[in-house]
């Protein structure tokens, strides 16, 4: 799939690809889409990538495994294993489409509900348990793992992701195939947030390699779409001075090769892109949500019938490039490996309470140690438990 | 040795700090051709290039925000918010994300920032230009707090606060920007005074006077005036606000058994506050007198024509050492 990367061909007609009888319909006006509702594989003009059956298969795998990983963190959020969880459900397509288009040395920004993509980046999908879970705040190394801690505060890491990317342009780091690029994640709400439009302001003046990673889901928490802004979300590129997309969201394949031609621009030293990923949050904000008080039934459904995993799936049916045996196997695997999450999740243990008082400082403080040692000798006095 | 202006010591710390580390970065609004409003980064972009000095867009959350991104990828930033009064757009990446990142990553991730401040007021100026913010920072986990008072201390403490890898707020008592003063840049800031540790300034047996920034001179022109009439004031520039270093103003209350608090900030919630409490927990039974307190009032900061009134000043300071006296 590495064929389209960062190319802008004219459209060529009847692509000779015997495997789907739905090539030849008309592109979609409203958004890139490669792959339709019903499985169908379309074409865009801008975007004319080739997917060999193995990649097909590879990204029909990330979105069953993100899917099931998500579903079992739920359930352990409704066990009382976790304090909260943020599902995916519905964003599949958009996580795994953009994960998959970073190269190795890309730098990921997440929000707090980027478990696909963190998944996509070869991360231990245990990381961020730790965090629902409520005994450790993320503890990870964003440059280890070319991946930034969760950041909960809304449109705040948009500031990051550029600042790292003015970082690599300063760096020399722009300019050919071995390029750097950033991609900065965010939600339709976030985009009234004012750091995120600073950061549109920022990156676009410094041309920093850095790509805005929009998943439009609809909803901020209860709010539509229609109480954060009256014109489409990527339109706004327009206005800082730097190209807007808009990608089906549920469709990978789509979500694959825009994220891979903006990333592969930024490197470049082309500068910044804004997509938008429009997709549908099928679940609840989080598990303390109950969107039955602000969305019907109905809207739902019709989302349901773009869900991002049935539509590869018939695709792959249809060209025959998996079978039952696959999908069997895929589904224990899933199972397994659910599993194994839920078993080491349940193995996490608590913190020692005066572990709060680490890591405060890189220099540490006489003050914090004071209380530490105050602490821990009022703790002493329940020595023997009284 | 060398007689600088508070403001041209930092400049010159700045200029160290540049040719020292090649990732450390200035970045803020007007930072670069114009030298900053007042001149404090006067002729660096000029020396180290406009990747190193470099002027921002004109918002300060996206100063700070972007400043963490480079910090992660190694680099160094040296922010300048332009006033006081302008920092709270930046208030929640300072807060939410400077202050904790380290913590959040479990010491894995480090963020070398600087964030330095002109605070304070009594140079005439419209509003939001004569803020006194500290005690906001100093409140937050995370963060450490250092305000300078004379050239010589702003010249080691600005390099040791870009040096050291904590995330530190850097005061600077605008209204002293042109006191002068005698510099030795030949020092080294490692060899310097530390920079998270108070310093007595002003020998003095009979009270207890503490300040930092600005209020460290008038505290000292009280003392001056206090000694012509037979009152040795000990006075003790805090420099550190978080951490505080409240060792020496322990011993030195131990002493004088008496002790006065200076800042600009208004009263309620301030520092000095946070200095009385400890004093009076590891000094209650050398107290003669209770804490007092010298600051701003609990008012939004007044037009420049009664600013005057509205600052502590040598007579102040001198009424509060009278009232101590008198208890």
């Amino acid at each position: 799939m590495s064929k389209g990367d960062g190319a802008r061909q004219p459209a060529t007609a009847n692509r000779s690809s015997a495997r789907d009888e739905g090539r030849r319909k008309p592109p979609d006006t409203e958004f890139v889409q490669l792959l339709t509702p019903d499985g169908s594989r379309v074409e865009h003009p801008d975007y004319d990538v080739d997917f060999t059956d193995d990649e097909l298969r590879g990204l029909y795998r990330d979105l069953v495994i993100v899917r099931k990983l998500d579903a079992e963190a739920t359930a352990l959020q409704r066990q009382g294993e976790l304090g909260i969880w943020a599902s995916l459900l519905g964003q599949e397509a958009a996580q795994v489409g953009s994960g998959r288009a970073l190269r190795k040395q890309d730098m990921a920004f997440p929000t707090y509900r980027e478990h696909g993509v963190l998944y996509c980046r070869g991360i231990d999908p245990i990381m961020p348990l730790g965090l629902f879970r409520g005994v450790d705040q993320g503890g990870w190394d964003p440059n280890q793992h070319k991946f930034n801690m969760y950041t909960i505060v809304i449109g705040a890491q948009t500031l990051h992701a550029t600042g790292y990317a003015m970082g690599i342009a300063m760096d020399g780091k722009v300019g050919s195939d071995d390029g750097e690029a950033v991609i900065a994640y965010f939600g339709d709400g976030a985009t009234s947030q004012g750091d995120v439009n600073e950061a549109f302001v920022w990156a676009s003046v410094f041309n920093s390699p850095v790509v805005f990673f929009c998943q439009n889901n609809q909803y901020a928490i209860s709010e539509p779409l229609e109480r954060q802004t009256r014109v489409p979300l990527y339109q706004r590129a327009a206005g800082f001075g730097f190209p807007g997309v808009r990608v089906d969201g549920n469709d990978v394949l789509a979500c694959y090769a825009v994220t891979r031609k903006a990333l592969d621009d930024a490197r470049h030293g082309q500068g910044p892109t804004l997509i938008e990923a429009y997709t549908y949050r099928m679940g609840a904000h989080t598990t303390s949500d109950d969107p039955t008080r602000y969305r019907i039934a109905s809207e739902v459904e019709a989302w349901q019938a773009k869900d991002p995993i049935k539509r590869l799936r018939s695709y792959l049916e249809r060209t025959h490039a998996a079978d039952d045996t696959f999908f069997g196997a895929l589904e224990d695997e899933a199972a397994r490996e659910a599993g194994a999450l839920r078993e080491r999740v349940l193995s996490m243990p608590n913190p020692d309470p005066l572990e709060m008082f680490d890591h405060v400082y890189p220099t540490g403080s006489p003050e914090i140690d004071e209380q530490r040692e105050t602490f821990a000798r009022y703790l002493e006095t329940f020595a023997g438990g009284h | 040795m060398a007689t600088l202006t508070l403001g041209k010591a930092i400049n010159e710390g700045l200029r160290k700090a540049l040719e020292d580390d090649a990732k450390v970065l200035i970045m803020g609004e007007d930072v670069g051709k114009l030298g900053g409003v007042f001149r404090i980064t006067d002729g660096l972009q000029k020396d180290f290039g406009e990747e190193r000095v470099i002027d921002t867009p004109l918002a300060e959350s996206g100063i700070i925000g972007t400043a963490i991104g480079l910090a992660i990828r190694g680099y160094r930033p040296v922010c300048e918010i332009q006033f006081d009064g302008f920092v709270y757009p930046a208030y929640d990446q300072i807060v939410s994300q400077v202050a904790k990142m380290h913590y959040r990553s479990r010491g894995k991730l480090r963020l070398p920032i600087v964030i330095r401040i002109p605070f304070g007021g009594g140079i005439g100026a419209v509003e939001h230009h004569s803020e006194s913010p500290e005690a906001y920072f100093a409140h937050t986990a995370g963060l450490k707090v250092v305000a300078c008072s004379n050239p010589a201390d702003a010249y080691s403490m600005i390099q040791q606060a870009i040096a050291t890898d904590d995330p530190v707020v850097f005061f600077e008592p605008k209204r002293r920007y042109w006191e002068k003063g005698e510099v030795d840049t030949s020092v080294a800031h490692s060899e310097a005074y530390p920079l998270f540790a108070s310093r007595v300034v002003r020998r003095g047996n009979d009270v207890t006077v503490a300040a930092y920034g600005p209020m460290v001179k008038t505290a000292l022109d009280a003392a001056t005036a206090a000694a012509e009439e037979g009152r040795q004031l000990e006075v003790i520039d805090l420099r550190s606000l978080s951490p505080l270093d409240l060792g020496p103003v322990f011993e030195s209350v131990r002493r004088t058994g008496r002790l006065v608090v200076v800042h600009e900030a208004a009263r309620a919630g301030g520092l000095g506050g946070e200095v009385a409490a400890r004093v009076t927990e590891e000094c209650f039974y050398s107290l003669e007198a209770p804490v007092l307190r010298v600051t701003g009032f609990d008012i939004p900061y007044p037009a420049a024509r009664v600013e005057e009134e509205f600052l502590p000043d040598l007579d102040r300071v001198l009424d509060a050492v009278d009232r101590s006296f008198g208890w």
